[in-house]
C-alpha cells in the first residue's frame, strides 16, 4: 500500500490510543486530588500529571498555575493542546477521511460519530459535564472504534499498521502513566509502603480498568512490586509493557511474511519482547523505576523510527 | 412561467416518462416527505460527501441539496442525447489531436489561429505529442439544457475534470435505498457501470512501454481539496490507489508510487489537479502539489496522464463557438445537439449588441466556471448590470454573452409541496478504446423560485436521473 | 567552424537532500547552422530517464539522482559543425505556431516604456525584417552592457528602466519589445564561442528569436548588435529565462544550494 496510507492508518490508531489515555490520565488526577492529605510537598500532583502526559509546558504557558477546572479543560478540550482529546479526536478522524478507503464504513461511522460527538459535548456548558463523564466516553468511543476494526476490517498490512500503532502507542502511554506515580512519590520517599502510597498505586491500577484484574491476579497485599510485575511484566495484563511490546513485535512479523523480507526492525522488536520477558519485578526497582521508564519509552521511540524508515517514509527500496 | 417547458406536465397532462410519479407523489403526505427527506441527508452526511465552496469559508462540511423527485427521461429521448453527446467528444478529441499537430482546421481557417494559439490552455508543452490512441479528453463533461420537448442545446464541454459524478452515483445509491418501490415500478437503466467503464478507458490508453496489465491511480490536489471526496470515491469504486504528489516520484523515464513494499510503476493516471501543478518543473515551479520530472516522463511515454496536458483548450468558452464546425469538418457530420448562440466581446459588432441588451442576456468570463464572474441580466438589478457593464468595457475579450434561455423546468420538493424549478443535465462521456456512456448524469436545480443559475455554490440542488428502459 | 564545448554546472546543497530531479536542454538544435559531430551529456550519479524532442524542436531528457544528494555535476562535453546562416533557423522541425510566442509572461511584461521603445523603433517601416533589426538596435541602445546590476529575476521592463543590463535582460526587453508590436519573439539559449569582432566571450549566452513572416525565425542578439552566425551554439527556445533554461531542477530537503559553473569553448583546427 502507499507508505502515506500506511502511515496515516498508524497514525489513526495512535492518536485513537492517546485519546484514551490522555482521558485515564484526568481520571488518576481527579482521584488523587480526592485524598485530604496529598496537598504536601511542593508540587501538586496536577502538575507530576502535566509532566507525565508531557504537557506541562504548553499549560503553564496558557494558564500558568494548575487549577483542575483548567487542566480538565486543557486535557480533553484545547486545541492549543496537541495531545488533548478533542485533538487526537480530530486528527484520528482527518486521518481517517484521507484512507476513507482503506477503512470500512463501520470504522469511519465510529471515527466520524466521535468526532461529530465530541463537537457536541464541546458547545455544551462546562459545569454541566462530569470529569466521568469524558474519560467514559473517550473509552467507550475508543473501544467502538477498536471494535470496528477487529469485527469488520480485512487483515491485511493496513490491519498491521493500525495494530502496530496501537502497540507502540499503548506501549509508550502506559510507561508514562506507571511514571506519574513516580513525579508523585518523588517528593517523599518515606511515604512508600503507607497507606496513602497504597491508595495511589490503586488509584493507577482503576485508571488503567486494571484493579479487578489485579486483585484475581494476585490477592493480598498491594505492594509495588506487585503492581510492577502486573503492569509491566505479566502478559495477562493488556496494557503491561510486555504485552504491547508484543503486540508490536506481532504485527511487525505479519508485515515481514506478508512482504516476504524483514528488516532491523523486526530484529529491535523482538529484542524488546526478549527482554522483558527475563526481567524481574525486583531487578526494575534496582535500576530504579523512573530511570527503567526513562529507558523504556525510549526504546520504543527508536523502535517507532525505525518502523517509520522502514514503511512509511516512502523510502524503502 | 407557461413559456417554460416543464418536463412532467405539458398542457396540464402528464408526460409519459413521469407517468408513475404522479402517484407517487399523491401517496406521500408532508410528515413522510420531511422524513425521507432527513434521512437522505443523514445518509449523505454520513457517507461524508460534502463539498466546500471556494472563497466563503463556514462550514466546510457542507451538503448540496439533494432533491428526491427524480428527473426523468424516455428511451428514445435518451437514445438522441447520446448520440449527440458522443459525436460531440470525437469532435472536441480530433481538434485537440489536430491542434497539437498538423492543425488542419486552422489551415483551413475554420478556426482563427489566435483564438487557439494564444489562448491560456494551449500547452506549447505538449505540442507534437501524441498520447496514446490519439486522446485527450478522456472524461468529457457536456453541460446540456432542455428548452423544448425536442430542442437541447450545449450549454458548455468540459474537457479537463468534470466533477459531479459521485453525485450521479451516490444520488442513485440513495434513492434506491429510499424507494426500492420507485425502482420496481419503472425499469430504470442502472448507472453503476460508471466506475467499471471508467477503469477500461483508462486502462485502455496505457503507454505502449507498459507490457502488463497497467497499474492506475487518481491524483489528487490533497484532503482539502472540496472535491476529495469524489477523488476518493471514485478510487475505491475503481480499487485504484488515490495518490498524491508527494506519494509518486520519477525515475529511469517512469513514474513510480511510494508504497510500503518499495516503489511500484504507475502507467495511467487520472489526475484531478490543473495542469499548473502537474509539474514544477514544466508548469509553475512553485507548485507543491505535482511531481518534479512528470512531463518529462509523460512525453518520453513512460506514462500517460487523463485527461491530457493541453485539453482545456478545447473547452474555452471562444473555442465553444466552433464545436459544430469541428463536427463537420473532422467527422463530416452534421451537429446533432445545438449550441446556445453565443455574442463574442472580443467581436466589435457583438460587443455592440451585447451593451445594447444587458439586460436581457447573460454575459460570462471566458475562462470562468462555478458560475462565478456571470451576470443573468432579466434577473439582475440596474446598478449590477452598470457594474458588469464598465467591466465589460475594460475587457471585452474576456467576456461572451449568450441569449438568456428558458431552462426547462422539473417538479421540485420545496417547502410548500411540489414547485417546477430549473434544471440542466451534465453527462459523463468516456472516450478510450470506445466510447461510452451511462445512461444518467448529474442534474442540477436552481431551488431558488425563478432562478436560472444551477451552480451548488450559487444555491443549486442535485437530482436523480433517469433514463427508462423500453 | 568546428568548436568544442565542455561545460560542467555543479550544484551544491549544505545539507544532503532527500532526492533531486532535472529536466536538461543541453542538446545541439538540430538546423542548418549547426551539426553535432560528437556530444555527450550526462549527470554524474545519476539515472537517465526519458528523452525525447519537443514541440519547439528541443531535445529534452530527464535525469534523477536519489538520496542522500550533496552534489549534482552536469557534464557536457562536445563538438559541433557551425556554419552561418545570418541569423535564419533554416532547415529546423517544429510544430508550435510563431502565434503561440505572442504569450507575455512575468519577465517579459510590457509596459508603457517598453511599448513607446517599440512603436518608436519600428515607426515608418512596413517590412518585418527591417523592423526586427530596428528593435533589436533599439534595445542595444537603450541598455548598456554592465554585468552585476540585474539578477535571473529581473524583468524586462525593470532592465530597461534601469537602462543596463546583461544579455538575458537584451533578450527579454527585445522579445518584449516585438510582442508589442505584434511580432511572435523568443528566448534562446546556447553558447557565444566569440563576438562577431573576434573578441573571445567563450561562455553560455542568450539571444532572441523573432518570427519574420516570409522568411521565419531569426536570432538576433541585442546584447552585441548582430544576429546569431557560426559563433553561437543554439540549444532551445522559450517564451523567456525560465522557460528556455538549459537546467532545470528540483532537489528536496532543507539544504541550501549554491550553483558554479564552467564554460570552455575553443575552435578545434582543421
Amino acid at each position: 500500500m502507499l507508505s502515506r496510507t500506511a502511515e496515516n492508518l498508524f497514525w489513526i490508531a495512535r492518536y485513537i490510543e492517546r485519546a484514551e489515555t490522555m482521558s485515564r490520565l484526568l481520571e488518576v488526577g481527579a482521584r488523587i486530588a480526592l485524598i485530604p492529605s496529598s496537598g504536601h510537598g511542593y508540587r501538586s500532583e496536577w502538575e507530576s500529571l502535566l509532566q507525565a502526559s508531557g504537557t506541562a509546558e504548553g499549560f503553564a504557558e496558557k494558564y500558568g498555575d494548575p487549577i483542575q477546572r483548567n487542566i480538565e479543560s486543557y486535557l480533553f478540550f484545547d486545541r492549543d493542546n496537541p495531545s488533548s482529546v478533542i485533538s487526537c479526536i480530530e486528527r484520528a478522524r482527518e486521518n481517517g477521511r484521507i484512507v476513507r478507503t482503506a477503512l470500512t464504513a463501520q470504522v469511519w461511522d465510529a471515527l466520524n460519530m466521535a468526532f461529530q460527538e465530541i463537537r457536541q459535548l464541546e458547545r455544551k456548558p462546562r459545569s454541566e459535564i462530569e470529569l466521568t463523564e469524558l474519560t467514559e466516553w473517550t473509552m467507550r468511543q475508543s473501544a467502538l472504534v477498536r471494535g470496528a476494526i477487529e469485527a469488520t476490517l480485512l487483515r491485511n498490512d493496513g490491519y498491521d499498521f493500525l495494530n502496530l500503532g496501537f502497540a507502540l502507542e499503548r506501549a509508550d502511554n502506559t510507561a508514562r502513566l506507571i511514571d506519574v506515580k513516580y513525579y508523585v512519590l518523588l517528593p517523599a520517599v518515606d511515604f512508600v509502603g503507607t497507606g496513602l502510597d497504597n491508595y495511589q498505586w490503586q488509584v493507577l491500577l482503576r485508571a488503567l480498568s486494571a484493579h479487578r484484574a489485579f486483585h484475581w491476579a494476585y490477592g493480598g497485599e498491594i505492594t509495588a512490586a506487585k503492581i510492577a510485575d502486573f503492569l509491566i511484566l505479566n502478559r495477562q495484563s493488556p496494557r503491561a509493557l510486555i504485552a504491547a511490546i508484543t503486540a508490536a513485535s506481532d504485527s511487525l512479523e505479519a508485515l515481514a511474511e506478508a512482504y516476504g523480507k524483514s528488516g532491523p526492525e523486526q530484529m529491535r522488536a523482538r529484542a524488546l519482547v526478549a527482554e522483558l520477558a527475563e526481567l524481574r519485578a525486583e531487578e526494575i526497582f534496582e535500576e530504579g523505576l523512573h530511570e527503567f521508564l526513562t529507558r523504556f519509552i525510549r526504546d520504543v521511540g527508536e523502535l517507532s523510527d525505525m518502523v517509520y524508515n522502514a514503511y512509511l517514509s516512502g523510502e524503502a527500496r | 412561467m407557461t413559456d417554460y417547458f416543464n418536463e412532467m406536465y405539458e398542457t396540464g397532462k402528464v408526460r409519459a416518462p413521469y407517468a408513475r410519479l404522479e402517484n407517487w407523489t399523491k401517496c406521500m403526505p408532508a410528515e413522510l416527505r420531511q422524513m425521507k427527506q432527513a434521512e437522505a441527508e443523514a445518509l449523505f452526511r454520513r457517507i461524508g460527501i460534502t463539498f466546500a465552496v471556494y472563497g466563503e469559508g463556514g462550514d466546510p462540511d457542507r451538503l448540496i441539496p439533494f432533491d428526491m423527485f427524480p428527473r426523468v427521461f424516455a428511451q428514445a429521448e435518451w437514445r438522441k442525447l447520446e448520440k449527440g453527446i458522443k459525436q460531440r467528444a470525437r469532435a472536441l478529441n480530433a481538434f485537440l489531436l489536430d491542434v497539437y499537430g498538423r492543425a488542419e482546421i486552422v489551415k483551413a481557417g475554420k478556426v482563427p489561429a489566435a483564438l487557439v494559439y494564444q489562448n491560456e490552455a494551449y500547452e506549447r508543452a505538449v505540442a507534437g505529442f501524441t498520447p496514446p490512441r490519439g486522446i485527450y479528453s478522456h472524461i468529457v463533461g457536456i453541460d446540456i439544457v432542455r428548452t423544448g420537448p425536442d430542442e437541447f442545446f450545449v450549454l458548455e464541454d468540459n474537457c479537463r475534470t468534470p466533477s459531479g459524478v459521485s453525485y450521479m452515483l451516490e444520488n442513485r445509491e440513495i434513492m434506491m435505498r429510499m424507494f426500492p418501490q420507485l425502482f420496481r415500478e419503472n425499469r430504470i437503466e442502472p448507472v453503476d457501470g460508471y466506475a467499471d467503464a471508467l477503469r477500461r478507458t483508462l486502462a485502455s490508453v496505457a503507454p505502449a512501454k507498459c507490457d502488463r496489465e497497467p497499474t492506475l491511480a487518481i491524483l489528487t490536489p490533497g484532503h482539502f481539496n472540496s472535491a476529495y471526496y469524489e477523488h476518493s470515491f471514485l478510487a475505491d469504486l475503481m480499487g485504484v490507489e488515490l495518490v498524491e504528489g508527494q506519494d509518486l516520484f520519477v525515475e529511469g523515464g517512469f513514474v513510480w508510487m511510494r508504497t510500503t513494499e518499495g516503489p511500484k510503476k504507475l502507467d495511467v493516471i487520472y489526475r484531478r489537479l490543473d495542469d499548473a501543478f502537474l509539474d514544477p518543473l514544466c508548469f509553475r515551479p512553485d507548485s507543491m502539489l505535482g511531481v518534479p520530472g512528470l512531463m518529462d516522463v509523460y512525453r518520453s511515454g513512460g506514462v500517460t496522464i487523463c485527461s491530457a496536458p493541453g485539453a482545456g483548450v478545447a473547452d474555452d468558452k471562444a473555442i465553444y463557438t466552433y464545436v459544430p464546425e469541428m463536427v463537420r469538418f473532422y467527422l463530416g457530420e452534421e451537429p446533432i445537439l445545438q449550441n446556445v448562440q453565443t455574442w463574442q466581446c472580443a467581436k466589435p459588432d457583438d460587443l455592440k449588441y451585447v451593451l445594447e441588451h444587458l439586460a436581457e442576456i447573460v454575459v460570462k468570463e471566458v475562462h470562468g466556471s462555478g458560475g462565478y464572474g456571470m451576470l443573468v441580466g432579466p434577473k439582475s438589478t440596474k446598478e449590477q448590470i452598470e457594474t458588469f457593464r464598465a467591466k465589460i468595457e475594460a475587457n471585452p475579450d474576456n467576456y461572451i454573452a449568450q441569449p438568456t434561455l428558458a431552462l426547462s423546468t422539473t417538479p421540485t420538493f420545496v417547502e410548500e409541496g411540489i414547485a417546477p424549478r430549473h434544471v440542466d443535465l451534465r453527462p459523463y462521456c468516456l472516450v478510450g478504446e470506445k466510447i461510452e456512456l451511462v445512461p444518467g448524469g448529474l442534474t442540477r436545480v436552481a431551488l431558488k423560485d425563478g432562478s436560472l443559475v444551477v451552480n451548488s455554490s450559487q444555491g443549486g440542488g442535485v437530482k436523480d436521473t433517469w433514463v427508462l428502459a423500453e | 567552424m568546428i568548436l568544442s564545448v565542455n561545460h560542467v554546472t555543479t550544484y551544491r546543497y549544505d545539507a544532503p537532500m532527500r532526492f533531486a530531479v532535472q529536466s536538461l536542454r543541453l542538446f545541439p538544435s538540430r538546423f542548418d547552422g549547426q551539426r553535432a559531430v560528437r556530444w555527450d551529456v550526462s549527470v554524474e550519479g545519476g539515472l537517465r530517464g526519458g528523452s525525447f524532442r519537443d514541440g519547439a524542436g528541443d531535445k529534452v531528457e530527464g535525469w534523477s539522482l536519489r538520496g542522500p544528494v550533496e552534489e549534482v555535476r552536469v557534464l557536457v562535453s562536445g563538438e559541433i559543425e557551425t556554419t552561418d546562416t545570418a541569423g535564419v533557423l533554416r532547415g529546423h522541425r517544429e510544430v508550435v505556431n510563431p502565434l503561440a510566442y505572442l504569450r507575455e509572461t512575468d519577465a517579459t511584461w510590457i509596459d508603457d516604456a517598453l511599448r513607446d521603445l517599440a512603436e518608436t523603433a519600428s515607426a515608418g517601416t512596413t517590412d518585418n525584417l527591417d523592423r526586427a533589426h530596428r528593435l533589436s538596435h533599439a534595445v542595444s541602445e537603450a541598455i548598456a552592457y554592465v554585468p552585476g546590476v540585474t539578477h535571473a529575476r529581473t524583468t524586462a521592463a525593470e532592465a530597461l528602466e534601469q537602462g543596463e543590463g546583461v544579455c538575458q535582460d537584451h533578450t527579454h526587453a527585445l522579445i518584449a519589445c516585438a510582442r508589442a508590436v505584434g511580432m511572435p519573439a523568443r528566448y534562446v539559449s546556447g553558447y557565444l564561442h566569440a563576438t562577431t569582432d573576434g573578441t573571445p566571450h567563450e561562455a553560455a549566452h542568450a539571444w532572441a528569436e523573432i518570427w519574420v513572416g516570409n522568411i521565419g525565425w531569426i536570432g538576433f542578439d541585442a546584447a552585441n548588435v548582430c544576429c546569431a552566425d557560426s559563433n553561437y551554439i543554439r540549444l532551445g527556445s522559450g517564451l523567456d529565462a525560465h522557460e528556455a533554461a538549459p537546467i532545470r531542477g528540483i532537489a528536496q530537503g532543507e539544504g541550501r544550494e549554491e550553483m558554479e559553473v564552467s564554460v570552455a569553448l575553443g575552435q578545434v583546427q582543421q
